[in-house]
């Protein structure tokens, strides 16, 4: 319709290729925080600070499980505890059957559980993997508060499955009494194992990071943006999303392990509402749908926590005002207010 | 005569006790700009989105490319080959205009669970999406967010998006629906080229652009087709004129 410019349009239309963004430098600056404050912690003698950066890392994780839902794919999902309550139990009744010498099941292969980090690792991803696609190959049929509603109930369902199951604690919990074991590494240190939790959230932000600027990743951003306008260009946003929401709950479900790994105890209270709550709480503060987004979200709640809990029992009190400013003023969350609006490309 | 490409016959669709789609049946060939014509709340958009799949008729047939295709929902019959522009654009608002073609791109190619390979460097993808820019008249908007682009420009992306997903029938719905005097003229021109490409199932207001245009027309009218036929043959009907052309038989 127009005159042909004659240029190759690769050139003036691609980006320089590396170029640094200011959402990199602060990724990069969260990232080396995270890192840095354990070991700040031991060099002021105060080892507590290593497990609470820990929990900064496991929270992180789980909510980059749940951000590629809820951020990249639009799926405000209110039930990922669930995801994050199966890891934990994964975790727990395979210390507790490793610890007793306790066959956890005697067909195909004798099985006694395992304290290995790694085995548990894989049970959990597997198991809140199955969930999710139980789950989600449900609640993906519905949309919107329905999904909202959903979601919850199954966790809700899960819940009170754990309540009631005897064998594992019920009400009570399960506590590990020994963290399980990682090859090479002593993860009764708390260094050892903030290392390994840090690690891994690493290795998913970097998978969330290739996922997104994916063909896969491009079909799910645009289904969140636009759901009729990716069908009807011939790709199903159910499978997409199906995908995705099992790959989610595997990430939050690893999460759930190193979260039991990390109390040496797994109760209810990790699968219930107010958990999944607080996951979609730490994506709203971080930035929703931003890579880093869970990093921030997860070291300012973590630090919140701690900082105004000493103060007054009521700290949620001020947490709710800060989520409200949060979602008044800056829609972005922290990552939004810092490094500024999201370009795609 | 050959098979034409889209083949409805007898097409029913009722919302209670309005028959919206009342026994309709049209066929599209091989080369050529069919026009659906009629009056507001005549039915054309239900129409369309029986033909696309997004609603489901009662009763009746919708054959494409020789294979029944009734049954199949949205993105099936999308992957057959059915291009869908809206009446009211419909695109990624957040995406840019390049990654909305992209992904028509992507669809085409049937390749959407690929996880690692990132798109924009990925010239399989931006090349056919920068082509079907540049023919549209948009490469030097490509990187602009389809929320930001005017609203004839988001037309002229919606006609890229199908241009780009290798449609074997376009469907177009008022593509020409407030673009202006000037950017209708110029969008006429490029579907009169286009029709070569694929058949084009036309649904428009702009009584120019059809008369232009058309190969056929097709008169809706309270969901029944009243006259199909040439351009010359449905000015002068005088069914169409009173029911629809607003002049006395």
């Amino acid at each position: 319709m127009m005159p042909k410019s004659g240029r190759r349009f690769s050139e003036k239309i691609m980006p320089k290729r590396g170029s640094i963004t200011r959402e990199t430098m602060v990724n990069a600056a969260l990232g080396l925080f995270l890192m840095a404050l354990p070991f700040g912690a031991l060099a002021l003698g105060e080892p507590f600070y290593v497990s609470l950066a820990t929990r900064m890392a496991i929270l992180a994780l789980a909510a980059v499980g749940l951000n590629l839902a809820l951020g990249f794919g639009g799926l405000v999902s209110f039930g990922h505890a669930a995801f994050f309550g199966i890891g934990g139990y994964a975790a727990g009744i395979l210390a507790v059957h490793a610890f007793n010498a306790e066959p956890l099941f005697s067909w195909p292969f004798e099985f006694s559980g395992s304290d290995r980090i790694p085995v548990v690792w894989l049970v959990a991803a597997l198991f809140s993997g199955l969930a999710a696609l139980a789950i989600g190959a449900i609640s993906l049929r519905t949309s919107g508060v329905y999904f909202i509603m959903i979601t919850l109930a199954f966790a809700q369902m899960i819940y009170y499955f754990a309540i009631s199951w005897p064998a594992y604690g019920g009400e009570d919990g399960l506590s590990i009494t020994v963290r399980g074991g990682f090859p090479g590494l002593n993860t009764a240190m708390p260094m050892s194992f903030f290392l390994i939790c840090y690690a891994l959230l690493m290795a998913a932000l970097a998978t969330v990071w290739r996922i997104r600027d994916s063909r896969f990743g491009a079909a799910l951003q645009a289904a969140r943006q636009n759901e009729v306008r990716v069908a009807s260009t011939g790709i199903e946003p159910f499978r997409i999303r199906l995908a995705a929401f099992v790959l989610s709950g595997m990430i939050t479900g690893v999460a759930g392990a190193l979260f039991a790994d990390l109390n040496r105890f797994v109760s209810p209270s990790m699968i219930s509402w107010q958990m999944s709550g607080e996951l979609i709480v730490l994506i709203i503060l971080g930035g929703t749908g931003r890579l880093f987004g869970p990093v921030a979200g997860a070291i300012l709640f973590v630090l919140l926590e701690f900082l105004l809990g000493g103060l007054t029992e009521r700290w949620q009190l001020f947490l709710g005002l800060i989520l409200l400013g949060v979602v008044l003023f800056a829609r972005g969350g922290l990552i939004g207010l810092i490094a500024g609006r999201q370009r795609h490309g | 005569m050959a098979e034409p490409i889209l083949d409805i016959r007898n097409l029913s669709k009722s919302f209670g006790a309005l028959k919206a789609t009342d026994g309709v049946s049209l066929d599209l060939r091989q080369g050529e700009i069919h026009a659906l014509i009629g009056p507001n709340g005549a039915g054309k958009t239900t129409l369309i989105q029986q033909i696309c799949g997004s609603l489901t008729q009662d009763s009746g047939s919708i054959r494409f490319l020789g294979q029944d295709i009734g049954g199949l929902g949205v993105a099936a019959r999308a992957r057959r080959g059915l291009g869908r522009t809206f009446q009211i654009s419909s695109l990624a608002p957040d995406f840019s205009a390049l990654r909305n073609v992209m992904l028509a791109v992507q669809a085409r190619q049937g390749s959407s669970f690929r996880f690692l390979r990132n798109v924009m460097a990925d010239t399989t993808l931006t090349e056919p999406a920068m082509n079907a820019l540049e023919r549209v008249g948009l490469a030097g908007r490509a990187r602009i967010p389809a929320a930001e682009l005017s609203h004839g420009e988001r037309r002229q992306l919606e006609i890229a998006i199908v241009l780009a997903s290798g449609a074997r029938a376009f469907l177009l719905d008022e593509p020409m629906a407030g673009m202006g005097p000037e950017g209708s003229r110029t969008l006429t021109g490029f579907l009169d080229g286009l029709r070569a490409e694929a058949p084009i199932l036309l649904v428009e207001h702009d009584m120019d652009a059809v008369f232009a245009l058309a190969d056929r027309i097709s008169v809706l009218v309270y969901g029944k087709i009243i006259a199909t036929g040439t351009v010359d043959e449905i000015r002068n009907d005088p069914a169409v004129r009173t029911a629809y052309l607003g002049e006395p038989a």
